[in-house]
């Protein structure tokens, strides 16, 4: 414990790691580095890599080639319970015939900490999740929450210069999800270790992370801000995963600075090439595009679509619409409570500007991966 | 949290509808207890007052007596002891069926099972055979150019038939308790810095005890009150109560004594049971939690 708030987390250098069951790669040449104290979360659906790589930092899985550093010095090869990292697991894994406090104190304990030093961290790390109430509770008389605030505690409590969380909220009901997702933030932001969490859920990896690795089959499609994701996702199932998304398919062609594509008879125009060995295809954030009645407001550099709005959704704040294009895929389009409103049924034209088209390769797997 | 209110509203529900039906089921079994235990117990009870007159004669005969005094205390001794080794064999063999996979787990089972099933003389016998002073472990010995063992007629003999018999009573509780055991807390301890061994000693053994306390009450009971085993394989030396009994009974018949042998075996069986009844109810109840 420093007095001081010097204490500071650990970077993290993962290096060209695979890791193979028989000939299953379940990761498959990752690299990432973690700054000291940032918030990263490993994105992507269940069997992508992500928890693998969890297991990775925390020990608890030896990788089949690569390099690991974690706070500068090489730990391949070390054994879980030498590399002094905080783990909190989806499933809590509070110890059943210990009390709340008991579970805490159970890292202090076997650190050596004398009796004084220890009651006062047990108080302080369940302090910090608001439990301390609950020290002389067993953890089966504990909600589902309450336990895994205990879990990180007891995962806090001596300070780890890394924290690792495995889908900690995955159990919990959505009301209580964002509320510990805001306590996790805070509990960040107040010991500034690094933490490295896991999730399949984009919206919780927004809210919380510096930075999102998103996680496909094995390797890592792109590593970002949320706002880098979002805006310009560099592959299709980053887009896909990432938010609401229209794709559009169709023919190609290219001349020399822009590409067009030819969607069921329509022509939807982008001022950029494509790369030559790339099957392209456009995709569209449902804030780019604009709803209206056929035939209204043609302005020429406009990109037109039409189709039918098979589903409106109120969303309070404003209205979420599915819109079905004439090659049957779907468009979706927000608009604010003052734009117009439409029913299902209606025939509209999605118009959106080329500009605001991300033009990415095609990839057949972003659709199948997703459901 | 929720599902254990649900429990307990369904408890309180309608607990006096409830609580007659369990008792009908379990009717066939307990006439079946009355007629073939209760019946002959009251009666051991009853000869043990009264045969050949009303009166204490029979245990004042029993505690008088200094040869049955050190006969119970050695049933009592050589009963814990082979609790403790039954102890030490299951344990892992325990760990081992319930970390197994399918294959190795039905081979273990099987191999727990199969002696079980052959009667206990015969497996008594074939232990004769291995034992004896020109059986196969002496022989082996000797080849090896060590000296010969004495294991036949002396109490090692008998614990060593004893355990092997008693062992599964030991393995299937435990085994039952420790495939309940999520070896994911082992991994969350060894995350918090916890050695294999301090995870082992710190985790997974308080939460195996209940299958620990299970199995070894079964065996201490049954070893309590063996027969065959200890008069086929053992000496005079390692005479148990159970002997003295048949000695009592069939050779003297004198039912009267042999009925109160039985009853201080019983009481001091309940005695012992109520002693470590606090003990057990507690570690269960934390780690049924």
């Amino acid at each position: 414990m420093n007095g001081l708030r010097e204490q500071r987390g650990a970077a993290i250098e993962l290096s060209r790691v695979s890791k193979a069951y028989g000939s299953f790669k379940a990761l498959d040449d990752i690299s990432l580095q973690i700054q000291p104290g940032e918030f990263m979360t490993l994105l992507g659906p269940s069997g992508s890599g992500k928890t693998t790589t969890l297991n990775v930092v925390a020990g608890f899985t030896e990788v089949s080639s690569g390099t690991l550093q974690i706070g500068g010095s090489n730990v391949v090869g070390v054994p879980a319970h030498k590399r002094n990292i905080g783990v909190v697991f989806q499933h809590y894994a509070l110890f059943p015939h210990m009390t709340v406090g008991r579970n805490v104190a159970y890292p202090l304990r076997l650190r050596g900490v004398g009796k004084a030093e220890l009651e006062t961290r047990v108080r302080r790390a369940l302090d910090m999740v608001k439990m301390a109430d609950f020290a002389y509770r067993y953890p089966s008389e504990l909600s589902g929450g309450q336990q895994q605030r205990v879990a990180l505690a007891r995962s806090i409590v001596f300070d780890p210069p890394l924290l690792l969380m495995d889908e900690p909220l995955g159990a919990l009901d959505k009301k209580l999800r964002e509320w510990l997702q805001l306590e996790i933030k805070r509990i960040h932001r107040e010991l500034g270790t690094t933490f490295v969490y896991v999730t399949h859920d984009q919206e919780e990896a927004l809210v919380l992370s510096d930075r999102i690795a998103v996680f496909n089959r094995g390797r890592i499609e792109q590593i970002g801000t949320g706002h880098d994701l979002y805006d310009a996702p560099e592959t299709l199932f980053v887009g896909r995963f990432i938010g609401d998304s229209t794709v559009l398919r169709g023919a190609a062609r290219s001349d020399g600075s822009s590409t067009a594509l030819d969607v069921a008879g329509e022509t939807v125009t982008v001022p950029r090439r494509h790369r030559d060995t790339d099957r392209p295809v456009m995709l569209l954030r449902p804030e780019k595009l604009v709803m209206r009645k056929p035939g209204v407001d043609r302005s020429d550099n406009e990109n037109r679509l039409s189709g039918t709005v098979s589903e409106a959704i109120y969303l309070g704040s404003g209205s979420k619409y599915e819109v079905l294009l004439r090659d049957g895929s779907t468009g979706i389009v927000r608009s604010s409570l003052t734009d117009q409103s439409f029913a299902i049924g209606d025939a509209v034209e999605l118009c959106f500007r080329g500009a605001d088209a991300k033009l990415l390769a095609d990839d057949s797997t972003a659709d199948t991966t997703l459901t | 949290m929720s599902a254990g209110a649900a429990r307990a509203e369904e408890d309180t529900g309608s607990a006096s509808r409830r609580s007659l039906r369990p008792l009908a089921l379990a009717l066939p079994a307990l006439v079946l207890l009355v007629a073939v235990i209760g019946i002959p117990l009251a009666t051991i009870v009853l000869r043990s007052f009264n045969d050949p007159e009303w009166g204490f004669q029979n245990y004042v005969w029993f505690f008088g007596t200094p040869v049955n005094l050190v006969v119970l205390q050695r049933t009592f001794t050589m009963a814990a002891w082979v609790t403790v080794v039954c102890v030490i064999c299951a344990y892992p063999y325990a760990y081992a069926m319930s970390v197994a996979g399918p294959k190795i787990r039905l081979l273990l089972t099987l191999c727990v099972l199969i002696p079980f099933w052959v009667s206990g003389v015969v497996r008594t016998l074939a232990w004769m055979i291995l034992l004896q002073d020109s059986g196969i472990i002496n022989m082996v010995l000797r080849a090896g150019g060590f000296e010969g063992i004495r294991l036949i007629r002396t109490q090692t003999g008998v614990i060593i038939g004893m355990a092997q018999i008693l062992l599964p009573f030991m393995i299937l509780p435990l085994y039952s308790v420790m495939k309940g055991i999520d070896l994911r807390l082992v991994q969350a301890a060894r995350s918090l810095g916890a050695a294999p061994p301090r995870a082992f000693f710190s985790v997974y053994l308080p939460l195996s005890l209940p299958g620990v306390y299970a199995g070894a009450i079964i065996v201490f009971i049954l070893a309590l009150g063996f027969y065959i085993t200890p008069a086929l394989l053992g000496g005079p030396r390692s005479t148990m109560l159970s002997t003295l009994v048949q000695n009592q009974v069939l050779s003297l018949l004198q039912w009267g004594r042999g009925g109160a042998m039985g009853v201080v075996l019983l009481v001091a069986t309940f005695l012992l049971l109520a002693l470590a009844g606090p003990l057990m109810r507690q570690r269960y109840k934390l780690a049924a939690r």
